[in-house]
C-alpha cells in the first residue's frame, strides 16, 4: 500500500437544522486530510474545524466504527456507503479520495426514514418491522431448549446466517430508487424461514411484517438489484425472491 | 388474511404485476407469429386468413379479452406502483450515482408508458379499423384470363370467387352484406364469404408517401422502447414470483434473448414493407 499523503477537498454537506427545518447542502473546504484516516474520522476532523470557527458541528450517526453496528449510514458521492462495496461508511477510507475532490455527502432520502438533524435520520421504521414479526417465540422460563439440540442442514444454516448478517444500516432503502425496504425484511423474513425454530411462526411473521413494511410508507421493490450491490453485507436479492414465496404461501393459507 | 391485501399490499402488486407481464410476452409471442405472415409473398392469403381466425374464433375472443385486461391491470398497477414509489422519497438527492442499477430497470415506467401509448395508436390505426371500419376493403385478386385482367374477390371456399366489378356482380345477382358476406339477392342466400383485407390496410399504411416513413420510425423506436422493457421485465417477473435459484441465470440469458428477438422481428416487418416490398 502507498504511504499515506494528505490531501484537501471541498464538502458539500446537507445540513439541517431538526426535523421541521428545510435543509440545505453546505460547502465546506478541508485541508491537510489524511488518506489514511476514516471517512468519519474526515468528518472529526471537520467538525474541530467547526467547533474552533465557533459554529455548529455537523451531526452524523456512528457506533462501533468497525462495520458491525449498522449505526453509521452516509450517501457519499451518489452512493450509500460511498464509493467502494461491502463496507459501511466507518470503513471508508479518504485513500478512495484524491486531493481536490469534491465530496457530496447527503443522509438517507426515504419517507420513513425523516431526517432528525443534518445527516442523522430516524430508522426506527426498522425497529418497528422487526417488532412486528421478526423474532422466535420462545419460553424463557428456565428450561430453554438448546438451538443447536435440533440439526440443521448446512446449506440451510448457512443460508439463514447470511440473510442474518444484516445490519438494518438501512443503506438498501438509500440506494434503492423506490425507497423500498424488501432487502431488509426479505433477509429478516429469511433467516427464520430457513431454520426450523423460525418455521412455527413463518406464516403470521412475513404478513405481519410486510403489512408493517408497507404502512411504514417504503416504497416497492422493481429488482433493479441496486440495495444487493450497495448492502455492505452483501444480502442477496434471493431473499426477497424468499420473501416473496413465503408471502405467497402465507395469502393462500 | 384480508382479502384486499391480496390485490393491495407491495408484494401483491409484484405478483400481478408479474403475472400480467409473463402473460402479455405470451401475446407477444403469438402476435409476432401472426405479423410474420405479412412477409409470406402468398398473395396475403396466410395473413388475411390469419386475421379472420384472429377476430372470429371464441378461444381467441376469450385469449384477447384477457389480453385486454391483462394490459389494463399492467398499466393501472404500474402507475399506482410508480406512484407509491415516488412518494416514498419526497425529497431526493443531490448526486446521484446509478452505477449500481442497469438504465432498463430504472426507467420501466417511461417505457412502459411509451408502449402504452404505442399500443393505443396501434389498435386505431389496424385494431379499429379491422373490427369497425365501414370501407374495411375485401381481399381480391388479379387474374388474366384470354387476355383480359378480372378483378375477383377471394372467399375461405379454397377456388370460389366472385367479380369485383360492380356491374357483373349485378349481372350474377349479387350484393355485399354484413361487409363481408357475398349473397345472391333474389334467393337470399349467403353463397361465401370474403376476407377483410387486413394486409392491404398495413402495407397501404407503412408505404404511404406521406407518412409510411414517419410511421415506420416510430413503429422501430417503439420496439426499441418494448426491448429494454422486456429486458429488465422478463427476468424481474421470475424474481417477483419467487423463483431465484438454479435456473435463474438460463431465465436470465433466455429473458435476454426474448428481449433482442421478439422486439427485433416486429422491427423487420415494417421495415420490410416500407423499404423493399414491391
Amino acid at each position: 500500500m502507498s504511504a499515506a499523503k494528505n490531501i484537501n477537498i471541498t464538502l458539500k454537506i446537507w445540513r439541517q437544522k431538526d426535523s421541521k427545518a428545510k435543509g440545505n447542502l453546505e460547502t465546506y473546504t478541508l485541508n491537510n486530510v489524511s488518506t489514511a484516516s476514516s471517512f468519519l474520522e474526515m468528518l472529526d476532523q471537520l467538525n474541530e474545524q467547526l467547533v474552533n470557527e465557533r459554529k455548529e458541528p455537523i451531526a452524523f450517526d456512528h457506533d462501533c466504527r468497525e462495520g458491525i453496528c449498522g449505526m453509521c449510514s452516509l450517501y457519499i458521492n451518489g452512493r450509500a456507503h460511498g464509493p467502494d462495496t461491502g463496507i459501511t461508511t466507518c470503513q471508508l477510507h479518504m485513500r478512495m479520495f484524491n486531493d481536490g475532490d469534491t465530496i457530496y455527502v447527503e443522509p438517507w432520502r426515504s419517507r420513513a426514514f425523516p431526517v432528525i438533524k443534518d445527516l442523522v435520520v430516524d430508522r426506527s421504521a426498522f425497529d418497528r418491522i422487526q417488532q412486528a414479526g421478526g423474532f422466535v417465540s420462545v419460553n424463557t422460563s428456565g428450561n430453554t431448549i438448546d438451538a443447536n439440540a435440533i440439526p440443521i442442514p448446512k446449506d440451510d444454516a448457512d443460508k439463514a446466517f447470511e440473510a442474518a448478517a444484516c445490519i438494518g444500516c438501512g443503506a438498501c432503502v438509500a440506494t434503492c430508487k423506490n425507497g423500498s425496504a424488501m432487502l431488509f425484511v426479505g433477509a429478516k423474513v429469511s433467516q427464520y424461514a430457513l431454520l426450523p425454530q423460525g418455521k412455527v411462526e413463518a406464516t403470521q411473521r412475513v404478513l405481519n411484517m410486510v403489512r408493517q413494511m408497507d404502512e411504514e410508507g417504503f416504497g416497492n421493490c422493481t429488482n433493479t438489484g441496486a440495495c444487493e450491490i450497495e448492502c455492505p453485507k452483501g444480502i442477496s436479492l434471493e431473499n426477497i425472491a424468499r420473501m416473496n414465496r413465503e408471502y405467497l404461501k402465507a395469502s393462500l393459507k | 388474511m384480508a382479502k384486499s391485501a391480496f390485490l393491495k399490499s407491495s408484494i401483491a402488486k409484484k405478483y400481478w404485476m408479474a403475472l400480467t407481464g409473463l402473460f402479455l410476452c405470451l401475446f407477444l409471442t403469438g402476435h409476432l407469429l401472426g405479423n410474420l405472415q405479412l412477409l409470406i409473398p402468398d398473395n396475403a392469403l396466410h395473413f388475411n386468413q390469419y386475421a379472420l381466425f384472429m377476430t372470429t374464433n371464441p378461444a381467441v375472443k376469450i385469449l384477447s379479452y384477457l389480453t385486454y385486461i391483462s394490459i389494463l391491470f399492467h398499466a393501472i398497477d404500474g402507475i399506482l406502483l410508480t406512484i407509491q414509489n415516488k412518494k416514498a422519497r419526497p425529497v431526493g438527492y443531490a448526486k446521484t450515482d446509478g452505477s449500481s442499477s442497469s438504465m432498463a430497470s430504472r426507467n420501466m415506467a417511461v417505457l412502459g408508458t411509451i408502449i402504452l401509448v404505442f399500443i393505443v395508436t396501434h389498435m386505431a390505426n389496424f385494431w379499429a379499423v379491422m373490427h369497425f371500419d365501414k370501407k374495411m376493403p375485401l381481399q381480391s385478386v388479379t387474374i388474366e384470363n384470354m387476355g383480359q385482367k378480372m378483378e375477383l374477390y377471394v372467399t375461405t371456399d379454397t377456388g370460389k370467387f366472385f367479380p369485383k366489378d360492380s356491374i357483373q356482380m349485378m349481372q350474377n345477382g349479387l350484393e355485399i352484406r354484413n361487409r363481408t358476406e357475398f349473397y345472391n339477392k333474389q334467393a337470399n342466400l349467403k353463397m361465401g364469404e370474403g376476407y377483410k383485407d387486413l394486409y392491404k390496410i398495413t402495407i397501404a399504411f407503412f408505404k404511404d408517401p406521406k407518412m409510411g416513413l414517419i410511421a415506420t420510425i416510430l413503429y422501430v423506436l417503439a420496439m426499441f422502447a418494448l426491448s429494454f422493457h422486456l429486458l429488465h421485465g422478463f427476468q424481474s417477473a421470475f424474481q417477483s414470483l419467487g423463483i431465484n435459484n438454479k435456473f435463474t441465470p438460463a431465465i436470465k440469458k433466455f429473458g435476454t434473448a426474448f428481449a433482442i428477438i421478439v422486439p427485433l422481428l416486429f422491427a423487420i416487418i415494417p421495415i420490410y414493407i416500407h423499404f423493399l416490398l414491391k
